[in-house]
């Protein structure tokens, strides 16, 4: 996983599963996301940092209930399934993979997304450097041309979803894939880059002109985040 | 002579925006309704103009690339249509189930009482993941009695199997409640109880799927 945010919520579960066991080898397992619990990560910023592009209102529901609401649902069934697997109840593992799968997936979407924002006091929408820039230039023709292929394909979701400037991590290159609900970017690809196009991730400030919002917010992107994630 | 599609216009609401109120905000239905119900109908309208020029020039590839397109703002178009139907003014004589003596004696057979189909239908729309509907829905029986059930759908996929007849669905799109309840879908859900239209439901129950969908025609 690419995400700081990720890493530092583990390393802190690691550090309360330390202090409750008070076991040296237990912190040290409690570094993976499946052993500890998964927790709400800080946002880098302050809810109303990302105004006008989106609302300090947004942001803490966002952040404080709907991405909370994937962390407890996450934990909860992840306690299912590690009782599945020692039961060794075959069905019962099968059928909650749908459910890790979206909140686990909605826990990881939306803890890269906050990382992959920044207000412009922080750099947001200050265009991304180095090879990254190069990449863009060569797939897309220019950065406007990525933001222009990225808009359409946010515009085109049928539903709830994300879009995502991927890297295929079989060939380096770069595109642009939209994905359902709260499916992560896993296996071939890896995340650069989110956009949320669920309707709770505008829908007070915009209402159904969704449009506005997919061109506000490269005001608030932070491409420091994608530059790191870019390999 | 390319064939010329029909083109699909507005319902309008057999209420006002503010009638059902305080359950349903009159700020999401004017947004519902006049905005994302319109949008799904322009949409509707293009893909089939598209589709018609496709069908004339014999575009094979053409026509099955439409087809998401049309199921997905078709949908939308069939889903809303059906949708301002079964809600009522709580304060109506349609938003009690007493308006549906036949359709309630079948829930009744089917969970036992009101209120565990209540809760099932609840549980039903709770566990989408993602935008969608929650349906019940007469199946008929080609052999042996019709049954109802509930039937939950993704995005706009609207209920057009063979002998499946809708007989009310709710929106668990986010735009259907958000302006007003925020991420508390649950209390929606248990409010929307207070506006169901009992009296549409009987009806679409004792119907066939083309009565339920006669809407449709009417809006042509």
């Amino acid at each position: 996983m690419s995400s700081t945010l990720l890493r530092t919520t583990a390393l802190r579960s690691a550090l309360r599963t330390a202090t409750t066991t008070s076991s040296k080898k237990a912190a040290l397992s409690g570094m993976t996301i499946t052993r500890g619990k998964a927790t709400l990560p800080d946002l880098p910023y302050d809810y109303g940092a990302l105004e006008p592009a989106i609302s300090g209102q947004i942001m803490e529901l966002h952040h404080s209930k709907h991405h909370n609401t994937y962390v407890t649902s996450l934990n909860n069934f992840s306690t299912q399934l590690a009782e599945a697997q020692a039961g060794q109840d075959y069905q019962k593992q099968i059928a909650l993979q749908p459910l890790i799968n979206f909140h686990g997936g909605g826990h990881i979407n939306h803890s890269l997304f906050w990382e992959n924002l920044a207000p412009k006091s922080q750099g947001g929408g200050e265009p991304p450097a180095g090879a990254l820039a190069k990449e863009i230039d060569e797939s897309f023709g220019s950065l406007d041309g990525l933001k222009e292929k990225m808009n359409t394909a946010l515009a085109g979701i049928q539903g709830s979803g994300w879009a995502w400037l991927v890297q295929d991590t079989q060939t380096g290159k770069i595109g642009i894939k939209t994905y359902a609900n709260q499916d992560p970017v896993v296996g071939q690809f890896r995340p650069l880059l989110g956009i949320d196009a669920w309707e709770h991730a505008y829908y007070l400030q915009y209402q159904n002109r969704k449009a506005e919002y997919f061109g506000a917010i490269w005001d608030v992107i932070n491409w420091k985040a994608a530059e790191k994630r870019f390999k | 002579m390319a064939y010329k599609p029909h083109t699909y216009s507005l319902p309008p609401l057999g209420y006002e925006y503010n009638a059902l109120e305080p359950h349903i905000s009159a700020q999401i239905m004017e947004l519902h309704h006049s905005k994302h119900h319109n949008t799904y109908i322009t949409s509707l309208n293009a893909a089939l103009s598209n589709l018609a020029t496709a069908s004339a020039a014999g575009d094979v590839p053409g026509q099955i690339a439409l087809q998401p397109l049309i199921k997905f703002h078709g949908g939308g178009h069939i889903n809303h249509s059906l949708f301002w139907q079964n809600l009522a003014p709580a304060s109506s004589a349609e938003a009690k189930p007493s308006s549906a003596p036949k359709l309630t004696e079948a829930i009744k057979q089917t969970w036992g009482d009101e209120a565990a189909f209540r809760e099932a239908f609840k549980a039903a729309l709770l566990g989408i993941q993602g935008s969608g509907w929650g349906w019940l829905v007469k199946v008929e029986g080609a052999t042996k009695d019709d049954r109802l059930t509930i039937v939950t759908t993704k995005d706009q996929d609207p209920i057009v199997g063979k002998g499946e007849v809708p007989i009310f669905g709710v929106d668990m799109w986010e735009h259907a409640y958000y302006l007003q309840y925020l991420n508390g879908k649950a209390a929606y859900v248990d409010n929307i109880w207070n506006i169901i239209n009992w009296k549409t439901a009987e009806e679409r129950y004792l119907g066939k799927q083309g009565d339920a969908f006669k809407v449709l025609k009417a809006s042509m």
